[in-house]
């Protein structure tokens, strides 16, 4: 049976969603163990959301 | 003054809205609706010789007119050619000029030589065998970039003489963006680049934040351009990124590379073409980051508004206007995310460019 090729990009998505969902997780429980530090979390962490969304976007244009 | 002005341009483009979805309607009379609003979609995405704002078709006589902004074409083909696009009569019609003929394919917006029945060769695998002239027409998107560039310099340049006139403080426009040039310089630019040296690359950090934050918030009025979700433009955004971080590197940039300082002998060797294929992945990932997002995002909107078209119910309206504002929202946050990631990222790259390890390491 052939697996049609949109069940990648299912998948690509599922991986980038935990990633960035991992990081938003990250960001949130280290913005409520130091709120003095949420700025700089807070730009770190759209760095990395960023860096993932990209490698998403790569591989589902590569589809 | 000023007011009236931005009054203007605010109308101007929010007119344009209520003729702008109305070409969309007339799909419907035509067999596969789902086929021809991929059309659409695909038809919006690429870079046009017009600025198409509305269609309508004459219910007696049934012909289609198109209301729609004529470009300049520029063709080089033995010598510069000049005529407007409305001569193309979208595809229909042949141009001559200097008995050579030639046509546009209404498909991909390119424009072919032909003869004079404008016959164009189609091969098996579906690819246009007909030659190609050079293009160097005004385009929607060419346009767009020129307008956005003339804004950017006479908004900039009056608010930097009017902290002249005004004893250093901001006034009008200028409240709102003081801040914004504020951040980028203090947020953005110290910390990644250093405060010996920010401020050589201020100039290009706040230019290129404000040219694609405009950019994409222009893509989400309802002109239809797609500047920012062209690979070409983002191609060369990340060009200068990169030539800048590579042009005004330091010998402790270049070290790092090919001689990473501090590791084993080995892992050198081994280390060496990573970090040589980083320096072009780097700027590979801004140009792939900001066409995919705008591209997406495009692609998204117009699909949810197709949703109407394809449902012809009262729930696949309500759903596909909800739908389409709650992403336009968010578009206008990517917008501004986006602009800003690639400042950020732009400022972070020439950091490492320019990072002095004055201590051992």
């Amino acid at each position: 049976m052939e697996i049609p090729l949109i069940v990648g990009g299912g998948l690509i998505v599922i991986g980038v969603g935990i990633g960035i969902g991992q990081i938003g997780k990250g960001a949130m429980e280290a913005i409520g163990r130091q709120p003095d530090a949420s700025g700089k979390i807070q730009v770190a962490a759209l760095i990395l959301a960023a860096l993932v969304e990209g490698i998403g976007f790569a591989a589902l244009f590569a589809l | 003054m000023k007011h009236i002005r931005f009054f203007i341009i605010f109308f101007t483009l929010f007119s344009l809205s209520l003729h702008a979805t109305d070409g969309f309607k007339k799909t419907e009379e035509k067999g596969d609706i789902k086929s021809e609003i991929k059309k659409y979609i695909k038809h919006h995405l690429k870079d046009s010789h017009s600025f198409y704002l509305t269609s309508f078709t004459n219910d007696e006589t049934g012909k289609k007119t198109y209301v729609e902004i004529p470009m300049p074409v520029i063709l080089y083909d033995n010598g510069f050619k000049f005529f407007m696009s409305s001569d193309f009569k979208h595809g229909k019609e042949v141009v001559v000029d200097n008995e050579s003929f030639y046509r546009m394919n209404y498909d991909n917006n390119k424009i072919y030589k032909t003869d004079s029945q404008g016959s164009i060769n189609v091969s098996e695998e579906g690819k246009i065998l007909n030659e190609k002239p050079l293009d160097f027409s005004i385009t929607k998107n060419i346009a767009t970039i020129l307008l956005v560039s003339v804004l950017m310099f006479f908004l900039f340049t009056s608010l930097a003489k009017s902290y002249k006139t005004n004893n250093g403080v901001s006034k009008g426009v200028g409240r709102f963006f003081e801040p914004i040039i504020l951040y980028i310089r203090d947020d953005i630019a110290i910390p990644n680049i250093g405060l010996k040296k920010y401020k050589n690359y201020m100039s290009f950090l706040l230019t290129v934040f404000f040219f694609v934050w405009f950019l994409n918030m222009l893509g989400l009025t309802p002109l239809g351009v797609n500047v920012t979700g062209n690979i070409a433009v983002t191609f060369s955004l990340a060009l200068l990124t990169f030539l800048i971080t590579n042009l005004t590197a330091n010998k402790n940039y270049w070290g790092h590379i090919f001689w990473m300082p501090g590791v084993p002998v080995l892992i050198k060797i081994v280390l060496a073409p990573i970090e040589f294929l980083g320096v072009f992945i780097k700027p590979f990932s801004l140009l792939i980051r900001l066409y995919a997002n705008i591209q997406a995002g495009h692609i998204v909107l117009y699909s949810l508004i197709g949703l109407m078209f394809i449902f012809k119910a009262w729930i696949g309206s309500s759903l596909s206007f909800f739908l389409a504002f709650f992403i336009a929202i968010i578009e206008i946050l990517v917008a501004l995310l986006q602009a800003y990631i690639f400042t950020m990222l732009s400022a972070l790259y020439f950091g490492f460019a320019v990072e002095d390890h004055s201590e051992a390491h």
